[in-house]
């Protein structure tokens, strides 16, 4: 805090102008960046110099800026969000670098995430997968009252923690097998703490199951990469949640169709 | 004058208003939802719960957003709570008291039967929210726990941690991403609206851009609604996500629909104060902080000395002092405004524009387990941006732009004026009036999505002669073009200055003339400012790349031409409003250092309608204010 000079840096970025073309890295020099300006306002001043050249600004998304939108995201020097734990990019500030760093700042790379310009990924498989079960399948207006349904305190707690994701990819693009478990997981495991999400939740746990790996998304061999680079800190206890949901779900699905399939 | 502005209240008592009109309404058979279209722009809490609700009662949907995915809107910002006229803590809450609160808090600026009605459904949404899996706050004993807020005496706020809205959001989200899988929403995202399409004088449409491919595409719908969030941008910093704009109303307000009360905008008293000149936006602690943190300047101005080392009767702990019966929970516009008063006259801490928020004593009463567990997210977050602990030193904090509540007129219905045209959450106008209390704009949000606009809609569409139209029509040929002519018209200026600099300098000019105080020199030379730059951005702005494709400074000039446009529309409509009421202050108004509003000749809605370009001024509408059922009377919380 004490430290406000400001320092210099070289950026090393990925440019590609869409999915089909051929990306390559381009240098950029950052001068006199504040130590209190966050990693995307230096990003912003590094782009207004290019803008005065003539050149295309490098595209990276971003949008609240706190940490909550779930928008930002980009590898620095390889790790996802850059260096600072349980922050996202738009969180990080130009005092956890040093003066004369190079940085290397490229997009998630995963087969399920194309990239569609510089530092910009599509991430619509995280919406599919949403889709494919993360809801509790109830119609406005058909709520019973709020207080009828005592839920334990450590059970709320814990549901809201895996809530507490906010679908940025970090830790697809942390992990060697671009799997997307830790996501899955977090939405499964949010809802099966709940009563109102049981009631779903063998159904939930295939079908979301299934559209992850339908998106192209690794399998998870428990390196614990994604929680490590997890900028909301979600646990690992979600996977194997997802875990357990997922293997009882199938067992009691062949029960069932042994006892005369759905009708 | 010659307009009148039905504003449709129905008839009846208060309590029964919403309850007799839903009954009286005309149904839409469930055969029959199907044939018919709505298209929703945006997908935060109030567009996010409209999709999702219409879409399960049958509607064919399209939602439209420009992020990436529709659970990124910006409500996932909202931090502290929401509230409902639950009474869980038997400390004297009813729908009335709510009602009341809000018209209170709103400064007797807001519709009566309107805010009754968001008191009324405030209920079901918390049921709504739980039943959706919604993680809220909990009690060791399983019932949902609440906390205070501004400018309310009792305990009504839900909450899930600091990230309430994040929790609101993701319930909205899932329901609709369900309605996504089953085919009755179709999920546009990347998508910004450019135009309202308008076909026999009702809202049949939108042209939108295709913000990955830079195709403009036409949609037609037999309704539309905007729930595009508010304009806090035009100031530049704001507490804003960056890509919020006015965009989308302003081009429905170009086509025929009023915009009313711009000048109303709330600066949100606790935020991460200024850092630099590269600084993008501002970061709001919420509220709900000052249920234990009490806020305070050194008795001496130009007082330099650490906070540890200024003793205990040499603070000033100035809303205790001023405001004892609310405190540090004073509403947002009081609050400001004490803080901008103070520092002004030289009591800002450490020299800077700030006081501070100060946790010591809770934390002494509570142990900081029990603060970490109720703010634990924002104290990390402060700690981040500024690098220094909030658990040792206070926080800083200084007022900043934070939410909106002129926006697009509408009628009891949430109908604009152009029919068809519905408005919902933050663009609309209808429910805080000239403040917005604290934990009410969730609830505003799901109110009007989940509850309001499903029934209007339908009652809309049943009652209406919708003729077939498509995306051939000349109606949409023409919006589609205008849309076209534009685009390159911004494109091929191939100035000098960036899309930032103007941004810039015209939140320069309206945080300075149209911010937290105002006075006529002001604005009026802030409307002169303001026309000069909209002449320069004309012809100097540079966007560099290309129109088919992703163009970020593409998007963003669209978005700060019209922040230009509404940025002179506020300084007027805040020049012609002579009295000072909630968050708009007028120097020349006031009594202590307090607002003094003019009930005899401004207690009414300004609704300004275009008149077809940007040099001609727009027109001023009133639609007078009816209290009926609460007496008008001078706002106190001392």
């Amino acid at each position: 805090m004490d430290n406000k000079k400001p320092i210099n840096l070289t950026l090393k970025v990925w440019r590609q102008q869409n999915t089909n073309s051929d990306g390559k890295f381009v240098e950029y020099d950052a001068k006199t960046v504040s130590p209190d300006a966050s990693f995307l306002e230096m990003l912003d001043a590094v782009n207004e110099e290019i803008i005065k050249k003539g050149d295309e600004p490098i595209s990276f998304d971003h949008d609240c800026r706190e940490g909550i939108c779930g928008s930002c995201g980009f590898m620095i020097n390889g790790n996802a969000h850059g260096p600072q734990k349980g922050t996202t990019i738009c969180q990080l500030h130009m005092r956890n670098f040093k003066d004369g760093e190079k940085l290397v700042l490229e997009p998630w790379s995963a087969k399920a995430f194309p990239i569609m310009k510089d530092l910009m990924v599509d991430r619509t498989a995280f919406d599919r997968i949403i889709s494919s079960g993360g809801f509790i399948s109830t119609n406005t207006g058909s709520a019973a009252e709020a207080n009828s349904t005592p839920i334990p305190k450590p059970d709320a707690d814990e549901a809201f923690l895996s809530a507490a994701c906010i679908g940025c990819g970090a830790c697809v693009a942390s992990c060697k097998n671009a799997s997307a478990a830790l996501f899955t997981s977090a939405k499964i495991s949010h809802l099966a703490h709940l009563p109102q999400g049981a009631v779903e939740k063998d159904k939930r746990a295939l079908d979301m199951v299934a559209q992850m790996d339908a998106e192209g998304f690794g399998a998870c061999t428990s390196t614990g990469a994604c929680s490590a680079a997890c900028p909301k800190e979600i646990s690992l206890i979600n996977i194997a949640k997802m875990n357990r949901e997922y293997l009882r779900a199938s067992i009691t699905k062949k029960q069932e169709m042994a006892g005369g399939g759905e009708g | 004058m010659s307009v009148i502005l039905d504003s449709k209240v129905p008839g009846g008592s208060l309590e029964s208003k919403w309850t007799d009109h839903k009954f009286h309404m005309k149904l839409v058979n469930p055969a029959n939802k199907r044939k018919h279209s709505v298209i929703v722009i945006g997908t935060g809490l109030a567009g996010g719960a409209a999709a999702a609700s219409l879409g399960e009662l049958g509607y064919k949907v399209k939602a439209f957003c420009v992020q990436d995915s529709p659970r990124r809107a910006h409500s996932v910002a909202a931090q502290g709570g929401i509230n409902g006229a639950k009474n869980y803590q038997n400390d004297g809450d009813s729908v009335q008291r709510l009602f009341y609160d809000t018209i209170k808090g709103g400064d007797f600026r807001a519709r009566e039967a309107n805010v009754y009605r968001l008191a009324e459904v405030s209920v079901n949404i918390i049921d709504q929210a739980v039943a959706q899996g919604v993680p809220l706050a909990r009690e060791y004993g399983g019932m949902l726990a609440n906390r205070s807020f501004g400018g309310a005496q009792v305990s009504r706020t839900f909450y899930a941690r600091g990230q309430t809205g994040q929790q609101l959001l993701l319930g909205a989200y899932s329901a609709m991403m369900r309605q996504v899988d089953a085919g009755s929403v179709e999920l546009h995202a990347r998508s910004e609206m450019l135009d309202l399409v308008v076909v026999d004088g009702k809202a049949r449409g939108v042209i939108v851009r295709n913000l990955i491919t830079g195709a403009i595409e036409a949609h037609e719908a037999d309704a539309v609604v905007i729930a595009s969030g508010g304009y806090s941008n035009v100031f530049y910093l704001s507490t804003n996500a960056m890509a919020c704009a006015v965009t989308a109303s302003w081009k429905a307000h170009k086509r025929g629909s009023y915009m009313a009360n711009p000048c109303y905008t709330q600066i949100h008293p606790t935020c991460i104060p200024v850092h630099g000149e590269n600084q993008s936006k501002l970061t709001l602690m919420s509220e709900s902080l000052r249920n234990d943190g009490r806020v305070w300047v050194s008795k001496k101005a130009g007082d330099m000395r650490k906070p540890a080392d200024i003793p205990e009767n040499e603070r000033d702990y100035y809303l205790e002092r001023i405001y004892p019966s609310f405190g540090n929970l004073a509403p947002r516009d009081v609050a400001s405004r004490q803080a901008k008063y103070l520092i002004d006259k030289g009591f800002g801490v450490l020299g800077e524009e700030a006081v501070y928020l100060d946790f010591k004593e809770s934390i002494g009463r509570l142990g900081e387990d029990k603060i970490s567990e109720r703010y634990g997210n924002l104290f990390q977050m402060y700690d981040k941006i500024t690098g220094e602990n909030p658990y040792k030193t206070p926080m800083r904090i200084y007022p900043a732009p934070h939410y909106t509540m002129g926006g697009l007129w509408v009628d009891y219905n949430l109908m604009s004026t152009i029919p068809g045209l519905f408005v919902a959450g933050e663009a609309n106008f209808s429910d805080h009036g000239a403040n917005r209390l604290g934990a009410s704009a969730l609830m505003q949000g799901l109110a009007d999505g989940y509850f309001v606009i499903p029934s209007t809609i339908g009652d809309y569409i049943a009652n209406t002669k919708l003729d077939k139209v498509t995306t051939t029509n000349d109606a949409f040929k023409n919006a589609e073009n205008d849309v076209k002519t534009n685009v390159s018209r911004l494109m091929n200026i191939k100035g000098e200055r960036t899309v930032e600099s103007f941004h810039k300098e015209l939140g320069h000019i309206m945080w300075e003339n149209c911010g937290m105080a105002r006075n006529k020199q002001g604005l009026t030379g802030a409307i002169d400012q303001i026309k000069k730059l909209r002449e320069e951005f004309n012809h100097n702005v540079r966007i560099p790349g290309e129109a088919n494709r992703i163009n970020r400074e593409l998007e963003k000039a669209g978005r700060v031409a019209d922040f230009i446009e509404l940025g002179e529309l506020m300084c007027r409509d805040a020049l012609v409003r002579e009295e000072s009421c909630g968050g708009h202050f007028r120097e020349e108004h006031q009594v202590d250092g307090e607002a003094k509003r003019d009930d005899t000749n401004f207690c009414h809605v300004a609704a300004w309608e275009w008149n077809g370009s940007a040099d001609k001024a727009q027109t001023r509408h009133q639609e007078d204010l009816k209290f009926e059922n609460i007496k008008l009377a001078t706002r106190s919380y001392k």
